[in-house]
């Protein structure tokens, strides 16, 4: 057979559908800087870091080049190594360069690449000064100062998230990535996902950083601090201290929180579970008299602002449950008022570790307040723990792990897997069918909900009936799903919206990771699933405890739902 | 004075687009023409109709320096500093402008919106260098002092208007 390949430095490489030649040349082994190109969003061409020579002396960018066979290409002439270092030049003389105290530092593409391509001095004046920072978000901060106006954020924003709310502005020179107007980004349809934070290759918009607030209460006498782990943290923070991606670090993090002075320490799992008996009850009760279906879930922060924004007539059909972080907040605090366990003058707060940005918008949502304060007190990030553990000095590979604190040690394999794009639907639909044989609940696992495709469909088989469900992650697939709703293309009983393309493991708080290292995310929350004694969200006793105490009558519904 | 906002005249130029991939560029020109320049509550109207992100419609109007984000005089007078304009002394004729209008690079237009000065590139006319236009209308071969004049002249013509 007649394959077809082009060459490159010399070496032959098979063309395997790939749709760009840097594709091809990321294949063979070369490690093409590029800023721009991410292979989830379209193509933009823009940062010229990914140049090729051809024979004729041709160059171009080869993210935007579709392979042609017999192409001869060069990756590393002294003709590119000269572009590069111009290119990078060029961004560092308008780049605020004060990368010591920049919340990217030794994370930032720029930095590595000046640092990769030996760049020793920029020749140019810096045209950036002064602090341009919009602090108004409670998710991230913006710094046009250290934009590079690659354009991830504004494909990722509107091409993934259908949001837009940041876009190229003016022209030239004078070109700036911002909100319309200017305004400030909490004043925009912004839904706190971060994603543009995610893709971001320099410190130009960064997740905010808690962890001042939390380190000073750890180390204030009168404060007892409660921690919760959400689901999705322990398979990524490994990625931050050398571990291979997706291992289970929970136990470790336990422990790491214990020597810095958390003084419980729970898993958010557990709040996951009281989530999907309140959700599955909520859905069947629904399902029964056929009312205000589909119920989409409401755990996402992003994707609940989003319909806010977008659907403000659909928000009926949206579970009334507060998210877990949420529900398990309440139920920490409430104990503690209600045992009268606090000691007189001391203060409890919890602190939710989350792969999320927007959690620490929906934290301080008004309708998540606990008396006068916030029900959660500080939410921060994966990456931001990671930043706390290092700070503190504990060698966290070494550490051995430990187990979560009591009466609130355990958790189902369901809620945890609520941090995986359709772990809340399957979560949810052993609850429902839990009745059923332990095969047959096994079973859900393969009728669609699990894999990484942004839009997945499920029929369950209820009773008499069918249970429709379709899953969605990223919310430019919300969108269509619902205009297919709304037009009476699908009909569907129970959707499920992640607005992070993956679900939470892919969240904008989680180390960064490519697509494989995701996947084995996903792999290790199945496994921690599979590992765990208890399946089924009700059958967990310590849900089944808090339902005979705590929660006895109308306190689960005050407790647990926002409305 | 400049028109009040109307959305039943913004939606009569939607009407006259294609709704899917509506040409932003189009429908910002119609707006200005109407107006004279682009009032900021067009912006969230047309986002919620065109479908099209607030950011986008921003990045579009601020990409184009034709459109304007701020109101612009009754006249609008554009002097070309394109090369040949320039070489045959269009500057002394922008400064002339300026001085008697109390305007500068910052402030293009007077507080009563009477007139706009701003300079063009080039208006292809170069045969008649230097070359002003006021609304669209051209003025060949002009000098300070016949600017001036025909400042005069519009002054009166629009005091004569209002009243």
């Amino acid at each position: 057979m007649n394959r077809k390949y082009i060459t490159i430095d010399g070496i032959p490489a098979p063309i395997e559908g790939e749709k760009n030649v840097l594709d091809i040349i990321r294949k063979v082994g070369i490690d093409m800087p590029t800023f721009c190109y991410y292979s989830d969003l379209s193509v933009y061409g823009a940062c010229r870091m990914c140049v090729v020579e051809d024979k004729h002396g041709d160059v171009f960018t080869s993210c935007s080049t579709p392979p042609r066979s017999g192409m001869e290409l060069r990756t590393n002439t002294p003709r590119l190594q000269q572009y590069r270092k111009m290119i990078l030049e060029l961004m560092l003389a308008d780049h605020c360069r004060d990368c010591t105290t920049c919340e990217k530092n030794n994370k930032c593409k720029l930095q590595e690449f000046a640092s990769r391509f030996g760049l020793r001095e920029v020749r140019f004046e810096n045209l950036r000064s002064g602090d341009v920072r919009d602090h108004s978000s409670r998710s991230i901060v913006r710094d046009k100062n250290k934009c590079i106006l690659c354009g991830d954020c504004v494909r990722m924003c509107s091409e993934i998230q259908n949001v837009g709310a940041i876009d190229f502005s003016y022209r030239g020179s004078k070109m700036e990535v911002i909100p319309a107007f200017d305004m400030p980004i909490a004043e925009t349809n912004c839904v706190n996902c971060g994603q543009c934070s995610a893709v971001c290759p320099t410190g130009a918009i960064v997740v905010k950083d808690d962890t001042r607030q939390v380190w000073k209460d750890l180390n204030d006498e009168h404060v007892v601090m409660i921690a919760q782990i959400a689901p999705a943290v322990r398979v990524a923070l490994g990625d931050e201290f050398g571990l291979p991606p997706g291992s289970n670090v929970m136990g470790k993090i336990v422990t790491a929180l214990k020597r810095m002075g958390f003084d419980e320490v729970y898993d958010t799992a557990t709040g996951a579970d009281l989530t999907v008996v309140e959700e599955a009850k909520e859905f069947l009760s629904r399902f029964e008299t056929g009312e205000k279906l589909p119920l989409f879930t409401s755990c996402c922060p992003a994707w609940f602002k989003y319909a806010e924004n977008n659907h403000p007539d659909m928000l009926d059909n949206l579970s009334s449950c507060k998210s877990p972080m949420q529900m398990f907040g309440s139920v920490l605090k409430e104990n503690i008022r209600q045992s009268g366990q606090k000691k007189k003058g001391t203060k409890v707060k919890v602190v939710a570790i989350m792969p999320c940005t927007a959690k620490k918008y929906e934290a301080a949502r008004e309708e998540f307040r606990f008396g006068e304060d916030q029900t959660i007190d500080y939410c921060i990030t994966t990456q931001e723990l990671a930043s706390m553990i290092r700070e503190s000095g504990i060698r966290f590979s070494t550490i051995l792990p430990e187990a979560v604190d009591m009466p609130f040690g355990i958790a189902s394999g369901a809620g945890i897997i609520f941090g995986v794009t359709g772990g809340v639907t399957e979560a949810v639909m052993r609850y429902a069918l839990r009745e059923e044989s332990k095969q047959y609940i096994k079973a859900i696992a393969f009728t669609g909900v699990r894999g990484f495709e942004g839009v997945k469909e499920a029929i369950i088989p209820y009773k008499e009936k069918e249970i429709k469900i379709a899953i969605v992650s990223g919310l430019a697939n919300a969108e269509k799903l619902i205009q297919a709703i709304r037009s009476g293309d699908c009909q569907y009983d129970f959707v499920e919206v992640m607005a992070c393309p993956g679900g939470c493991i892919c969240g904008a708080g989680q180390p960064f990771a490519e697509h494989w290292a995701k996947e084995e995310r996903a792999d290790g929350m199945y496994e921690a699933d599979r590992m765990s004694n208890v399946k089924i969200s009700s059958e967990n006793p310590t849900t089944d405890g808090l339902y005979g105490g705590l929660l006895k009558g109308i306190k689960a519904h005050e407790l647990l739902h926002y409305k | 004075m400049s028109k009040a906002l109307s959305y039943e005249k913004l939606n009569e130029i939607i009407a006259n687009y294609p709704v899917e991939k509506p040409p932003i560029v189009s429908i910002l020109q119609d707006i200005q023409e109407e107006y004279r320049y682009l009032p900021q509550e067009v912006f969230p109207y047309l986002s919620e109709k065109l479908k099209v992100s607030l950011a986008k419609i921003y990045g579009v109007a601020t990409f184009y320096e034709n459109f304007s984000l701020t109101p612009k005089g009754e006249y609008i007078i554009k002097i070309c500093d394109g090369t040949a304009c320039h070489v045959r002394k269009s500057i002394p004729i922008l400064e002339a402008l300026r001085k008697e209008l109390g305007l500068n690079q910052e402030k293009h237009t007077t507080d009563d919106l009477g007139f706009t000065v701003e300079t063009v590139s080039c208006l292809g006319a170069c045969g008649l260098a230097p070359v002003i236009t006021v609304n669209d209308k051209v003025y060949a071969s002009m000098t300070p002092e016949k600017t001036v004049e025909l400042l005069n002249e519009l002054r009166k013509e629009r005091n004569h208007d209002h009243q």
